[in-house]
């Protein structure tokens, strides 16, 4: 153990300053202990010979000049055990559930290293949600990142609890865990959430970190790196397949800029670092999978938007690293749809890979490309609408809008337990193209028109019972 | 008098992320440094006082001050020679499979590990003999690094001339001697180079042919040139990635470059599971033994994200410096311009627009500049093309990394949120796109494909725009309302964009188009669009025209491999049904 020093010069927001330290290390780990004993934790941010800058993670009130200062010559490290399994951790990763101390296997540094792009393998194992407008149109994949973007007050919770229930690889019997991580969210969610883990049986194969709206913020900066630690003890010590799923990132980035305002660092767009892109790949990052392991990590983080504004810095950066985004909608929420996925502006960027014959179903690619172009039609087509009438509209044009409308009132809309195996959803999308002209179905081989569209279906079973 | 450097050693004072101040050690601005007990590597990038500032390539976590900061004395540099194709680096030149063999499926810290291979032997065969005066970027020898790339040219290195008063033929590594000179210098397979120094040439030349891409909207629409200049901004998933993807696959350069700074680590897994399956569809051969990838992805450190783009086109440079077209692929400069106004706010730097450093603009006007087609040192020609991929934020082109870029690049390929949304790919708007080359290159299109080319690409351009102006319109009373001929402009406008514009990077023959294909595909919508025009004249009603049958079959050529007969048997039925026998 280090020598312990009194020499707090300035404490500022998060942040404590000392002086005439022994050399310490970048990135180590500091206890504070105050006056009446109580310890808090904190990481070294910037060190040199004359002084050192701390970050406390669980804020520094209640701090003053005369605590004593600890270097543990040590990094933040997680307690690693299969046993982390069934548990609720704080934000900092100690039990809050009352049951024993994890007894640790591993510790593990939080900043995970980045996984070398030549050791990867490419995701292409399809993971079925049961959720329609997920499974049929922005597929997820194993080893994906895929953010959930949604707004206050929108049901996101909801769905991740639909995806962490439903999600499976199908015709396997793998080891499947997840990893939660709640950053900065309110009692009430996280309660909704153990509740339903709990009542679902969910919690067993699942590792729990809380860090609620009360706790310090910037104990959210490490909670989804404690997080994502424990996904990978799981997956590569383990061979389990992880889902990860945070929330709410947008917290975490608030946490961030608070750190940077009281560094007085130079700041990028509405305040937040410059370097808000790096930190928040080395979170999304760490999903994947990695060629001769056997355990995955797939990511499913989630955000609100800042006033539904997509082109706000958390969202937009995000966007950039994660393979893709499914996109929520104030819009169909109001319409009483759930989950209301906006699918036009959503997209899986690995689905290509993970679709199709073998995988889903041979006709699924094209299949997806004809409903894309058909529903963002009759989307089009309502702001014609909102100005001629619908009279005005030729049958091609009102045979679209139909299309538009039920796609969303049965294709996207289900039920919160209802789960969709990926036949049903492909062949409920193929009822709604009966809707549309079958010369306009450009888009889908003959063959498979031939095959799955329901009007021939429909010949074949009468041909056959006749 | 030059001071020393090399060897200095010194102490850390300061570390704050990526930024390591030392003191007590000499060193010139840009000199590479192995920084604390583990050597992470690191270049200097300001002196102040007797501080040197060093922006380290690795993550710094557990490093202390007092611990020793040695120089080399070196400016960051890449080794150039035979072993490059085929390979993946990280930022600064070191392979990744030698970092996986060190650390393991994670990158570790402080490893060396040199960008060729020591121990491979390669075959050298002179095209010089003893007694013959050479000079810097003369070509001294052969060796056949891949079966697509069989002449690997030796150079000799830019600033070294002589009379070759030896040289061997036979199987060497990089680091035998292959040839020696009067003054005592020897030659080997490879050379060093600075990487933030262009390598030199004789003379620019003047960009006249086209970069063949075999994609429609780019080469018909917006070609750019051999040696030319290319951004693709776009805000994210727009394409940006699959359209650099096809670029590295298809276009017509000898090498690629491909560097993924600060982007996602599956992108370069797929690259480097994909290219060894693709053929080049000139020479049958697997894509990968043309390229070099170089993947710094966005959770790297950030300081060699900074390095990599320098990495890359030093590399590109030397290809070009052997007379090969080489093509750069750099996705994304965005992020690149972030790692430089990280380090810059780490400096303390008075900040210019949204927190980038004021030389941004200088530092993107630099890397560009470095393409171009020229004379080479040995009289050869060779280009280097360079596309950069720009990621704005939120979309915005106004930001400053897509508007100083757009002030030095000649072509721009904006990319378009509401495209991708409906699927339509390449999301390329057509309207806010541009090339300045489009003129210079028209003769040779004109020459080598048809002399109607240019002709029928305004044609279509005007169509184009028309439909835009007529959309308002639509918009406002619905198609019906609009008078005959412009309802069939719409209609041909539609089949541009439908079935010319929007091509299949991921169908296994729409994913390359000929510039042959490119040309009998427009000149048939011209040819119906002619058609539909008489046929109104002749009385036909407008509904049928826009609805005549033939249309399907017209499409569905660009999926055919062997699209002439398809091509010609559609047409064929489209005249019929608009003019009768």
């Amino acid at each position: 153990m280090g020598k312990e020093y009194k020499t707090i010069t300035d404490i500022a927001g998060p942040l404590v300053f000392l002086e005439k330290t022994e050399p310490v290390a970048y990135g180590e780990l500091v206890t504070i202990t105050l006056p009446d004993g109580t310890v808090r934790r904190g990481q070294v941010l910037d060190t040199s010979k004359d002084f050192v800058v701390v970050q406390v993670f669980e804020g520094t009130r209640g701090l003053d000049k005369s605590c004593s200062v600890r270097f543990t010559g040590d990094v933040v490290k997680l307690n690693c055990s299969k046993d982390m399994l069934g548990r609720i951790l704080s934000g900092s990763g100690e039990p809050i559930d009352g049951g024993p101390k994890i007894v640790p296997e591993e510790r593990r540094e939080i900043v995970g290293a980045a996984i070398n792009p030549y050791a990867r393998q490419y995701p292409r194992e399809f993971i079925q949600t049961g959720i329609s407008a997920i499974d049929g149109m922005n597929t997820l994949v194993r080893g994906q990142k895929l953010p959930i973007f949604s707004g206050s007050g929108l049901p996101h919770n909801d769905i991740a609890l639909q995806i962490a229930r439903q999600a499976k690889v199908r015709g396997t019997e793998e080891e499947f865990a997840i990893v939660f991580a709640a950053m900065g969210i309110t009692y009430e969610e996280a309660h909704q959430f153990m509740k339903e883990f709990e009542r679902t049986g969910a919690l067993e194969r699942a590792v729990v970190f809380l860090n609620l709206a009360s706790d310090p913020a910037i104990e959210r900066l490490i909670t989804p790196r404690m997080a994502l630690t424990a996904a990978e003890f799981l997956a590569y010590e383990y061979d389990y397949h992880i889902l990860v799923i945070l929330t709410d990132m947008t917290n975490y980035c608030e946490a961030l800029r608070e750190i940077s305002a009281a560094r007085e660092e130079v700041p990028g767009r509405r305040g937040y670092p410059g370097y808000m892109y790096t930190d928040l790949a080395t979170i999304y990052e760490r999903a994947g999978r990695i060629r001769g392991r056997k355990g995955t990590i797939t990511q499913m983080p989630i955000l609100t938007m800042p006033g539904d504004d997509i082109t706000h810095p958390i969202p937009d950066l995000t966007g950039y690293i994660t393979e893709g985004q499914i996109v929520l909608s104030r819009e169909l929420h109001a319409k009483g749809i759930y989950p209301p996925i906006d699918v036009l502006p959503s997209l899986s960027r690995l689905m290509k890979e993970g679709i199709g014959k073998g995988m889903t179903r041979e006709d699924h690619k094209e299949w997806n490309d004809q409903m894309y172009a058909a529903y963002a039609e009759g989307v089009d087509l309502r702001g014609l609408v909102a100005i001629v009438g619908e009279e005005a509209l030729s049958e091609r044009d009102r045979r679209y809008l139909k299309f538009a409308d039920e796609f969303e009132r049965r294709f996207v809309n289900q039920g919160k337990y209802e789960d969709r195996d990926i036949e049903y959803t492909l062949d409920l999308g193929w009822e709604l193209l009966a809707i549309l002209p079958e010369e306009e179905l450009t888009k889908i081989r003959r063959e498979y028109i031939e095959k799955y569209h329901p009007k021939y279906r429909k010949k074949k079973a009468e041909g056959e019972a006749s | 008098m030059e001071v020393k450097t090399a060897g200095s050693v010194g102490e850390i004072y300061r570390i704050s992320g990526p930024l390591v101040v030392a003191e007590g050690l000499k060193a010139k601005m840009y000199d590479v440094c192995k920084v604390g007990e583990e050597g992470l590597m690191g270049e200097v990038v300001g002196i102040r006082g007797d501080k040197i500032l060093i922006q380290v390539y690795e993550d710094t976590s557990g490093v202390r001050p007092g611990e020793k900061v040695i120089n080399t004395g070196m400016p960051l540099s890449v080794e150039l020679g035979p072993g490059m194709l085929g390979t993946i680096y990280d930022g600064v030149q070191r392979p990744l499979p030698a970092l996986k063999e060190v650390s393991g499926d994670f990158i570790g810290r402080g490893i060396e590990a040199p960008g060729l291979d020591r121990k491979k032997k390669w075959h050298f065969k002179p095209t010089v003999k003893k007694g013959d005066k050479v000079k810097g970027g003369d070509i001294i020898g052969v060796v056949k690094e891949t079966e697509l790339i069989s002449e690997h040219r030796i150079l000799v290195p830019p600033n070294i001339s002589g009379t070759i008063t030896e040289i061997y033929e036979g199987d060497f590594t990089v680091e035998d001697t292959v040839a020696v000179l009067d003054n005592g210098t020897e030659l080997k397979l490879y050379h060093k180079w600075p990487v933030r120094i262009p390598r030199p040439y004789v003379e620019k030349l003047p960009p006249e042919i086209p970069l063949i891409t075999g994609q429609r909207i780019l080469d018909t629409f917006f070609p750019v040139a051999k040696g030319g200049t290319a951004a693709i901004p776009g805000p994210f998933g727009s394409g940006k990635t699959v359209t650099q993807h096809q670029l590295a696959k298809w276009a017509d350069a000898q090498i690629i470059v491909y560097i993924g700074c600060g982007e996602r680590g599956n992108e370069m897994t797929e690259v480097l599971e994909e290219f060894p399956e693709l053929k080049d569809p000139r020479t049958g051969r697997p894509l990968m033994e043309r390229t070099v990838l170089i993947a710094n992805t966005s959770n790297m450190p950030v300081a060699a994200r900074e390095a990599s783009v320098y990495t890359g086109i030093t590399i590109a440079e030397y290809f070009r410096d052997m007379g090969y077209d080489v093509a750069i692929q750099a996705d994304s400069t965005s992020r690149w311009a972030e790692a430089m106004r990280e380090i810059s706010g780490r400096l303390e730097e008075m900040p210019g627009e949204e927190g980038y450093p004021a030389y941004l603009a200088s530092r993107l006007a630099e890397f560009y500049e470095r393409a171009g087609r020229v004379k080479t040192l040995s009289g050869h020609i060779g280009s280097v093309t360079v596309v950069g991929a720009v990621s704005p934020p939120g979309g915005d082109f106004s930001e400053p990394v897509t508007q100083n870029t757009l002030r030095i690049v000649k072509v721009f390929w904006a990319l378009d949120a509401k495209l991708a949304a409906r699927r339509h790919f390449p999301a390329i708007n057509w309207l806010q796109s541009y090339s300045l080359y489009v003129e210079t290159l028209r003769p040779w299109f004109e020459k080598n494909v048809a002399p109607d080319w240019g002709e029928l690409r305004n044609w279509a351009m005007e169509v184009l725009q028309e439909e835009a102006n007529l959309q308002e319109i639509v918009q406002l009373v619905g198609s019906d309302a609009l008078p005959d001929a412009q309802r069939i402009l719409l209609e041909v406008a539609r089949m541009i964009r439908e079935i010319y514009l929007i091509q299949y990077a991921y169908d296994p023959v729409d994913t390359y188009c000929p510039l042959e294909k490119q040309y009998d595909m427009l000149k048939g919508i011209k040819m119906i669009n002619d058609w539909m025009y008489k046929a109104l004249e002749m009385g036909k009603p407008v509904e049928e025209i826009i609805g005549v049958k033939g249309k399907e079959k017209f499409a569905r050529a660009k999926f055919e491999e062997n699209y002439k007969p398809v091509l010609e048997e559609a047409l064929e039925e489209i005249r019929k049904n608009l003019l009768g026998e």
